[in-house]
């Protein structure tokens, strides 16, 4: 029983992280239908960026909750130049360029970015510092820590946020128009350049977010950190029904529990003929699974194929 | 905390630049001056995971073979009444199989005269027969895996004891010296992870320990508190992780938090610095393996650490030593039979007596280190510290 529940928190850490992720692959395909691949690499460098501010401001005598923030801030906004140029530079050319261009684009930004990191913070692991109280706390036999918590916590309060965003706000409506029809938003005086600049730098953002709140949990920064939860991210994204706010959420959530449920007990259910390691064989499964009867994912809206 | 200098001096506009750097050829030196008519030009091929996460030990690995080759150029060698002249031509394997005989065939397809490589069990294996087919002689430093040497190919050699030596001392050293009577085991699902792990329990249960949990995970995963979890149930008290250092930080973290009280043990991909840095008070108590004596025992240790600390401006990672030790075994070779041919070396390679940093490097006929030592160390007070050393001489042995 405390298996389970623990089994239970790990996914849903887990989970939330990759919610996270997820929301920013979500958020740019719901407007441009495109598959930011360089999402990945933007959430290391959110926590590469953080690292750097939070060790030059480290010693400096200020409450380590204040240095985490201005690291958080810092890593925020780097993203944001990061993201907004990705778009300009990678993405806005192409606009108008068959899908497949785009695509390949973002996974050359991608490899870009990776080895941009690996020149400037080098090969190594670096430790991230805990700055956050970690101390476990026992829940009904289960362990959660101050940073768990919090990751679950940021994670629902970003995704209300960007619910509050995308449906209360002018921004919001414009979002949405131009993620309807382009060029009619266009005609309604819509700024669209503006309107995908900002969905970029608010995806960036709240990678950068993800990538601290990563770090911090596993406690060290690694130049390649970025594509494996990119990849699981994304597959979040689908799951859910990718474009969909709530879907990149729940589809985040369920992967993290697909995950640590079926790593946790896919060995015992089969008598030790599949073992842990067929942990993401399990995840993926049920994404074709979902994908065969839900095309379009969990939550995700079927729509037509835009021009 | 070590970080680059660069790193909280770096403007982002300077990004760019490098950008344009990193477009030129990063790991092959620059085509050196025409030699000289008497000059001999030999290639030495290396490869190590550079990308991806085990770079930092793959770049270590390169750092090693290169200082050797600098040193052999500074020292002036002569092979066969002509003067040599050492060139690194050092790829990226990305610790991918594939990739790893890709390289094979372009380090083949460049002639070089010989391979100081690969780092991975998993990548050494599938290129070795890629040089076997073109002859050319091949030292890994860091490839322990048993199979790699069971292939029957006359040109893998390797400096360091096997897992099938290592596991073999591991084990035992749980089952008797820790008296561990129930043990989990993680293992990465490598060649090295896996052969490791299975050497590790077949020596454990004969020791009289039992194994109540099997799990795997991959070499790129960082998150095992799912795995973990279903471990804490069966209450081991002893945890073995047959895998890497970017995998051993995090799992050895994850098991403390999880309030796993059971002890933590590795192979050899465990035995580094970075991961009493990253793990912290996380670390303390684990326990590794080297193949080896301890730096400070070896012949030429301390004075190598010292040399390499002061030309990279980092302590050495894991396997550097061992990677100078094989060039130089290599060159050894080279010069005993007048030729930088592989054919020619070859012979005298099979029967070199080198004394090298680490050991004195001599090979038995399958091409394995002959009497190769296995440290135990355990990590106290955030320092690792040997406790025993073992002779992992194999009982077949002659």
């Amino acid at each position: 029983m405390e298996t389970l529940l623990q089994q239970i928190i790990n996914g849903l850490v887990q989970g939330s992280v990759y919610a996270l992720v997820a929301l920013g692959y979500t958020m740019v395909y719901g407007i441009l239908g495109l598959i930011n691949f360089a999402h990945g690499e933007v959430v290391m460098v959110g926590a590469m960026v953080a690292l750097s501010a939070i060790m030059l401001l480290i010693n400096s005598g200020l409450p380590p909750l204040l240095v985490l923030l201005a690291g958080m801030i810092v890593a925020a906004t780097a993203c944001m130049a990061l993201g907004y140029a990705i778009e300009r530079v990678a993405y806005r050319p192409l606009r108008n360029a068959p899908r497949l261009a785009p695509l390949i684009t973002a996974i050359g930004v991608s490899i870009v970015l990776q080895n941009l990191a690996m020149i400037i913070w080098g090969r190594e692991y670096h430790a991230f510092p805990q700055l956050l109280p970690n101390s476990p706390h026992m829940l009904a036999g289960a362990v959660i820590n101050e940073v768990q918590i919090i990751i679950v916590l940021a994670a629902l309060a970003v995704m209300a946020g960007l619910l509050v965003l995308v449906h209360r706000t002018r921004l919001g409506r414009a979002m949405r128009a131009v993620a309807e029809n382009p060029a009619a938003a266009a005609l309604m005086g819509v700024d669209i350049n503006a309107v995908i600049s900002v969905t970029f730098m608010t995806g960036s953002a709240l990678a950068a977010l993800a990538g601290i709140m990563v770090s911090a949990n596993y406690g060290i920064v690694h130049y390649y950190m970025g594509a494996i939860l990119g990849l699981k991210a994304f597959t979040a994204a689908v799951l859910g029904g990718i474009g969909n706010l709530r879907g990149a959420m729940l589809g985040g959530v369920l992967l993290g529990l697909i995950e640590s449920l079926g790593a946790g007990y896919i060995g015992d259910l089969s008598g030790g003929f599949f073992g842990s390691h067929y942990q993401d064989v399990f995840a993926f499964f049920v994404l074709i699974a979902v994908l065969i009867f839900r095309p379009s994912g969990l939550l995700g809206e079927r729509v037509a194929e835009r021009a | 905390m070590h970080m680059p200098h660069t790193l909280q001096t770096l403007p982002l506009v300077t990004l760019c630049a490098m950008a344009l750097v990193a477009c030129g050829k990063s790991g092959i030196p620059p085509a050196a001056p025409s030699p000289a008519a008497s000059e001999l030009v030999v290639k030495i091929g290396a490869s190590a995971p550079l990308t991806g996460p085990q770079a930092h030990i793959g770049k270590d690995n390169e750092n090693g073979t290169r200082m050797a080759i600098e040193d052999a150029n500074a020292r002036g060698v002569t092979i066969g009444g002509q003067k040599a002249r050492f060139e690194l031509l050092s790829e990226d394997d990305q610790t991918d199989p594939r990739i790893a005989t890709v390289v094979a065939q372009k380090l083949v397809d460049a002639r070089v005269n010989g391979i100081i490589g690969h780092l991975n069990s998993g990548t050494t294996i599938p290129a070795s027969r890629i040089y076997n087919d073109n002859g050319i002689p091949q030292i890994s430093p860091s490839a322990t895996a048993v199979t790699y040497t069971a292939q029957g190919f006359k040109t893998a050699f390797r400096v360091m004891a096997n897992d099938g030596q290592q596991g073999k001392v591991l084990g035992e050293f749980a089952a008797k010296n820790m008296a561990a009577k129930k043990i989990a085991v993680i293992d990465d699902r490598t060649a090295y992870g896996q052969g490791l792990a299975d050497e590790f329990v077949k020596s454990a249960q004969g020791g009289g320990a039992q194994i109540v949990a099997h799990e795997y995970t991959t070499d790129k995963a960082v998150d095992f508190t799912a795995v973990l979890t279903s471990i804490k149930g069966k209450q081991p008290d002893l945890v073995f992780f047959g895998g890497m250092d970017p995998q051993g930080v995090p799992l050895v973290r994850q098991l403390r938090a999880l309030g796993l009280n059971a002890k933590f043990m590795m192979g050899d991909g465990g035995y580094t610095p970075k991961l009493i840095e990253l793990a912290g008070a996380a670390a303390e108590g684990t326990y590794a393996s080297l193949p080896g004596v301890p730096l400070d025992q070896m012949p030429g240790g301390k004075d190598f650490s010292q040399r390499y600390e002061a030309k990279y401006k980092q302590p050495i990672q894991l396997y550097a030593p061992y990677c100078y030790d094989a060039v130089n075994a290599m060159i050894a070779a080279m010069q005993k039979a007048g030729s930088a041919e592989p054919a020619k070396y070859l012979p005298e390679l099979a029967k070199i007596e080198h004394g090298g940093v680490t050991a004195k490097i001599i090979f038995d006929e399958k091409g394995d280190l002959r009497g190769g030592a296995i440290t135990l160390y355990q990590v106290r007070q955030g320092k690792w510290q040997a406790l025993q050393t073992m002779s992992g001489a194999p009982a077949a042995a002659p």
